[in-house]
């Protein structure tokens, strides 16, 4: 049984390998058992990681993907200055430092037209856009889900229904639509802001900026609600055609015949045997978040205080004609390779999410019964 | 040997009309069905494919599958002896039932199990659900009973598989003991056996009867076989073009069957006891139930056919103790 388990490794392997094994010891010390009840699922999972490991856009893509996470996350702390930092301001030298080019004293990609620290502005600017998507994601993707589940498992009335209002959100541009709701919304986001302690301190930690500037993420708070409003048609219209798909099954038929309730039926079997082609989509749209959200500042403007990516683009693309390119560069690569990566990232989870990649993997990878003992037990 | 005369009514079906309203027309699958299960006898309706035994079993329970649509009629079902039309109750009073009291074994194990899940999972699912059991503890332990008792190999091991590591015939014990799992009354098996071997198939047939016999329950069985029929059954309704046209104890229907199609059936299974040279189809299709044929719906392919079979329906009649046919043979 063990013959048929030695794997042809690369590098990488052992390390997915060491990773799945850690995880397994970790679940096991809570579930006794667990790992010998699962051994076949286990096994899954690291073959998903050989598959993983055997294409190197996929690695390029988690890489490029988990560091725009984990900058995101410690981006502010890491920042040599704060965002609010200005070299005019602390050493008096505006000549020097009026849009100085990367490189000047200190200013490691040089500085903006109020003398701050660019790549301070973008390690902040990075958390900034870690948590738009961290808000927009989960909360327009359940709204979808829901929405779909309903109108694919309930058919009729109701699916006219609810397609019929989502065909409304889908027939304006997204950017569009999420541009009159952001700049609609973001006096009265602000007003909620000033009027609570809770709120003031909860923005502030999770933006990572001062509370004196929990006011002026509003602009941002705005966009992501309006991009809750866009996101979810979207992760409808594909849920209810998966569900339609998926419905046609016999143990759908079967569990109603069984007698389970609607929504067990929904969330416990539907949901779970559609969610491959949704995690796959939700990997992709975490750069079309980024983007989105990088765009819309970019056209709002105005958010000068706050160091969001698309709002430094927008600052300093009125530099741009006297050759002042860095200002309008690097955020640029910046939101390139976080969109990139995950979009990357994406494209290879979908083989990797497929059975038949990594049966073909496993195919490939056998070695031929050793004779001398495989190092697997 | 007589079949048993049961007279304790469990489920009657009255008047039933099931039209399915597609795109190309109202397809007419079901008209003027009625019937009746008696309590512990095995009752089997046989047909050919599409003639309406599918749709006949699903209405029982009231999930004919859309666009299907049950036009009128009454499903009666004797809850303690107390008469509730199935087809007036709510969603919420219809969940109670299925399952519970009504179990629905489908045709193809292979799907009819969530992929996802262990089939222990699946079994405790329903009990959960039905509040059969306490939690899931207890639910795992009645799941290795019921897949013991389905005669399942080695049972602590199989409730931790999931359904793709079992063989058909596990499968379909497996979907067996969930239909059983809330000890129904009446357990509908819709062609149980046959994507399964043959010899899978005697061993499956026998364990339906066992649990019959041992828990008292009712069994509709459909099938299309006739050696199940003779095998399985008490009493047989014959379905052509989703009418009944004949209705009797199991050896009635073989000694002495009434209605040409009913002949025309048994002459093209081969029998080994008789000698016969070569098997007879019935020559022709069976109809579009679009434009179902106007009178009899048999008589297009009917030797027997005369005028009126044309022009009138005919009426289901009695010609002998529990026997019923619907043909003008028999008519007068």
């Amino acid at each position: 049984m063990s013959a048929e388990e030695v794997y042809e490794k690369k590098i990488l392997d052992r390390f997915s390998d060491a990773l799945i094994a850690f995880i397994v010891k970790i679940i096991t010390l809570f579930k006794k058992d667990w790992a010998k009840k699962n051994k076949s699922r286990i096994d899954e999972w690291r073959l998903m990681l050989y598959a993983l490991n055997r294409s190197p856009i996929g690695i390029a893509g988690l890489v490029l993907g988990l560091g725009f996470v984990i900058i995101g996350i410690i981006g502010p702390w890491i920042a040599p200055h704060s965002y609010d930092f200005s070299y005019i301001m602390a050493t008096g030298k505006f000549k020097e430092y009026y849009l100085a080019p990367p490189g000047t004293g200190g200013a490691l990609l040089g500085t903006d037209d109020l003398g701050r620290d660019l790549l301070s502005l973008l390690l902040y600017g990075a958390r900034v856009s870690l948590m738009a998507t961290v808000l927009v994601l989960p909360i327009g993707i359940t709204i979808g889900i829901i929405i779909g589940l309903v109108a694919g498992y309930y058919g009729g009335a109701v699916d006219e229904i609810l397609m019929r209002l989502t065909d409304v959100f889908l027939a304006f541009p997204g950017l569009i639509l999420a541009l009159a709701f952001s700049s609609a919304l973001t006096q009265r986001i602000a007003l909620a802001i000033a009027h609570s302690q809770f709120l003031t301190s909860l923005i502030s930690s999770l933006f990572g900026v001062k509370p004196v500037d929990a006011l002026n993420v509003a602009p941002v708070l705005s966009i992501i609600v309006a991009l809750w409003i866009v996101w979810w048609p979207g992760y409808a219209r594909m849920t209810r055609g998966l569900t339609l798909q998926e419905k046609n099954n016999v143990y759908v038929e079967a569990s109603k015949a069984l007698g389970l309730s609607s929504p067990a039926i929904m969330f416990r079997h539907i949901l779970p045997n559609i969610l491959g082609p949704i995690i796959v989509m939700m990997t992709l749209d975490i750069g079309g978040v980024i983007l989105t959200e990088a765009g819309l500042s970019f056209l709002m403007g105005a958010m000068v205080k706050i160091p969001d990516w698309g709002a430094i683009v927008q600052a300093g693309s009125q530099y741009l004609v006297q050759g002042k390119w860095w200002l309008v560069i690097f955020p640029g690569l910046a939101i390139l390779i976080s969109v990139l990566g995950w979009n990357l990232f994406g494209d290879s989870l979908r083989d990797i999410l497929d059975p038949r990649t990594r049966r073909s993997i496993e195919f490939k990878i056998k070695k031929k019964k050793k004779m001398e003992e495989g190092e697997e037990q | 040997m007589s079949s048993p005369q049961f007279r304790e009514p469990l489920i009657e079906v009255k008047d039933l009309y099931v039209y399915f309203y597609t795109y190309a027309g109202v397809v007419k699958a079901i008209e003027d069905m009625t019937f009746t299960i008696y309590k512990g006898e095995k009752f089997c309706m046989v047909g050919e494919t599409g003639c309406g035994k599918s749709v006949t079993s699903r209405a029982l329970a009231n999930i004919v599958p859309s666009p299907g649509r049950i036009v009128k009629g009454k499903v009666i079902y004797y809850r303690d002896g107390k008469p509730i039309n199935i087809l007036e109750l709510s969603e919420e009073q219809l969940r109670e039932i299925r399952g519970k009291e009504i179990a629905y074994i489908v045709q193809d194990p292979s799907s009819a199990l969530d992929p996802l899940y262990t089939i222990g999972y699946q079994i405790v699912e329903t009990m959960i659900d039905h509040y059969t059991v306490k939690d899931w503890k207890e639910g795992y332990k009645r799941a290795v009973e019921l897949l013991r008792e389905v005669l399942m190999p080695d049972p602590e091991q199989r409730i931790k598989n999931y359904p793709h590591e079992l063989s058909g015939g596990q499968r379909q014990r497996a979907v067996i003991s969930i239909g059983l799992s809330n000890m129904p009354r009446l357990l509908i098996a819709d062609e149980p056996t046959s994507s399964l071997d043959v010899t899978v198939q005697a061993q499956l047939l026998e364990l339906l009867r066992r649990l019959v016999r041992e828990h008292g329950l009712t069994l509709f069985l459909i099938t299309h076989d006739m050696g199940v029929v003779a095998e399985m059954c008490d009493r047989v309704a014959v379905l052509y073009a989703g009418n009944i046209v004949e209705l009797a104890p199991v050896d009635e229907i073989f000694k002495n069957p009434k209605h040409p199609y009913t002949m025309g059936l048994l002459r093209a299974v081969p029998n080994p006891q008789a000698d016969i040279e070569k098997l007879e189809p019935i020559p022709g299709t069976i109809p579009n139930l679009i434009y179902p044929p106007p009178g009899c719906r048999f008589h297009p392919r009917c030797p027997f056919a005369r005028d009126v079979c044309k022009r009138e329906k005919p009426p289901l009649v009695e010609v002998g103790p529990g026997h019923y046919v619907r043909c003008w043979l028999h008519a007068e």
